[in-house]
């Protein structure tokens, strides 16, 4: 086999690629630091491909031009930054509502507000799943490397095409704005998956129709398939309803389309966990420190691991339990003040001690700083 | 017990961390970006470059890790710096106690005049653009050329293609310039020192 080019990639171009591999071809954004190289790479490459690229007039806009590009038929993203997403938020729930794949970057930098545009934070992750008013299940993926923010931009596209959602690839400034020599994954080494399709007639269609796996079978629009899509909460013909027979089942099914099938969403990744007494639980850029202080400290005799959620909503209680079970201690290392560390401790047993360690002064965890807590809790 | 863990753990010597630093406009990054792309094209290390800088286009303090391994990097920034590069007296001020025992700093004797050691290597890479290779924008570049010079940790020719590849149109010329003056000027300067 010919060896692979090895090519030097931006955390936020690796999230393009990783998009266009999986068949975007459709972007709408508004330029936001950090993740303004996103929506540069998408306009560069798009056109080659015959995609489309539109700087829209605000993030409202993005996502709603997002939103209608899927129900068209074209794989869509955008990408954005927390005060981008917080703008974003109603139509990401219309989104949730209308199931309408589509897949959200945001490349946190700290916040509230417009914050620190140039600096690192994990602050926005409870809201990758709270954004939106009312109950939905969201779906965030979380890639802690650079060839990981390619595949992991791919699972995005395939989660929301898979279960008709939004899906968020929460990336930080650490990610997006870092680079590393990597290997693009070659054409058919990774899987796509394509929405599925109606194979009723157009009158016999019902558009947002209850099926065994509660996900229903997605038309282009001018494909001959009319329907009424709302934001209002509707039967499955997709008109509005008041019932209360026709609510529950709706509200059941956005649930249970996911929930029911998390374990085909579920993703970690366990390094030297089979006898830790200590793990360090992270995602994103925390997990590299994380995997550099577990292996520094490994070195000198300590017996901790890592563990790296890919996945972070829904959130992997259960696997978390399951890896971590035989451990005395977690740290669990954020860039925030405590967004996924009650999680955890709901996750495990009472007698597991879970020890946050937290930043949010715009600066990553270093490996010294995790090392040290473990110093502390050993 | 107090440190006893931190008294022995160690960092890993198989990465060899570098950064450059500089205000916001004097191509700290793009040096950077040059280097790990130099080094990508021609073996098979493991680079990781990663950056720092303020909301300004120009101006502010800027930096930028390039971390090398023949390993897998874990960690993307640097953790004690093999090799220290400074354009401005605040990264000098910032940064200097970055810099491990026996690393190497590199520093443009233009803007830099308060060095708190005499081990170092300087060169005025801001007035060498200016008055050598026709434009203060090269700076960079004169500086990447003397540090491959002084380090080793690239070869002229893959330097070279990779500054050309991300060099503007128009500015060829003049980067084949800055790279000849930065590896004439290191050459100099290291027999001067005599290593």
């Amino acid at each position: 086999m010919a060896k692979k080019e090895r090519v030097l990639v931006l955390g936020n171009q690796a999230c393009v690629e990783g998009a266009i591999y999986a068949g975007m071809r459709f972007y709408a954004g508004y330029p936001i630091t950090p993740s303004t190289e996103v929506a540069e790479g998408c306009a560069r490459e798009l056109p080659k491909i015959g995609g489309r690229f539109i700087q829209m007039e605000d993030e409202i806009g993005s996502i709603a031009a997002v939103i209608g590009a899927s129900v068209a038929g074209l794989k869509s993203m955008t990408a954005t930054s927390g005060p981008g997403y917080s703008l974003m938020v109603e139509n990401i729930g219309y989104a949730y509502m209308t199931e309408t794949p589509c897949v959200i970057v945001n490349v946190q930098r700290g916040g509230p507000s417009t914050g620190l545009p140039t600096k690192v934070s994990q602050s926005d992750t409870m809201q990758a799943q709270w954004g939106p008013h009312g109950d939905y299940t969201a779906i965030t993926v979380a890639p802690s490397t650079i060839l990981e923010t390619v595949t992991e931009t791919i699972r995005a596209f395939n989660l929301a095409e898979r279960f008709r959602t939004p899906v968020t690839v929460l990336l930080d400034e650490v990610m997006g704005h870092s680079r590393q020599i990597i290997s693009l994954p070659e054409p058919g080494e990774i899987e796509i998956f394509n929405r599925v399709k109606p194979t009723v007639s157009p009158e016999e269609y019902l558009p947002f129709e209850i099926t065994e796996n509660y996900v229903t079978p997605m038309p282009a629009y001018g494909e001959g398939y009319r329907y009424v899509i709302t934001g209002l909460t509707h039967d499955q013909k997709g008109f509005t309803t008041n019932k209360p027979e026709e609510i529950a089942p709706k509200l059941h099914k956005l649930r249970h389309k996911i929930i029911d099938y998390k374990d085909e969403i579920t993703k970690l990744r366990a390094e030297m966990m089979d006898d830790a007494e200590i793990a360090f639980i992270s995602y994103g850029s925390v997990s590299r420190a994380a995997l550099q202080a577990t292996d520094i400290a490994r070195k000198v005799g300590v017996k901790v691991g890592c563990l790296q959620l890919q996945t972070i909503w829904p959130f992997p209680d259960k696997e978390i339990a399951e890896i971590c079970g035989g451990c005395r201690k977690v740290i669990v290392g954020e860039l925030n003040m405590g967004q996924i560390v009650n999680y955890v401790r709901s996750a495990l047993p009472g007698d597991i001690e879970v020890v946050p360690l937290q930043r949010y002064d715009g600066e990553i965890l270093t490996p010294m700083q995790l090392i040290e807590k473990l110093e502390e809790v050993l | 017990m107090a440190n006893k863990l931190l008294d022995k753990v160690e960092i890993p010597q198989d990465r060899y961390e570098m950064r450059f630093s500089g205000s916001g406009g004097q191509g700290m990054i793009l040096a950077t970006v040059m280097l790990a792309e130099a080094i990508g094209a021609t073996d098979d290390r493991n680079v990781v470059q990663s950056q720092s800088y303020g909301p300004e286009a120009r101006g502010g303090a800027s930096k930028s890790d390039v971390v090398i391994s023949a390993n897998e990097i874990f960690y993307p920034k640097a953790m004690q710096l093999d090799f220290l590069l400074v354009m401005t007296q605040e990264s000098m001020d910032k940064y200097y106690s970055d810099l491990k025992e026996g690393g190497i700093l590199v520093v443009d004797t233009t803007l830099v005049t308060d060095i708190p050691t005499d081990n170092y290597y300087g060169l005025p890479f801001t007035r060498l653009a200016r008055e050598e290779a026709g434009h203060i924008m090269v700076a960079n570049v004169i500086a990447l050329a003397a540090i491959a010079e002084i380090t080793g940790i690239i070869s002229k020719d893959a330097l070279t293609a990779a500054v050309l590849k991300r060099a503007p149109k128009g500015t060829e010329e003049k980067n084949k310039k800055a790279i000849e003056i930065g590896f004439a000027e290191a050459a100099k300067l290291k027999k001067q020192k005599g290593s």
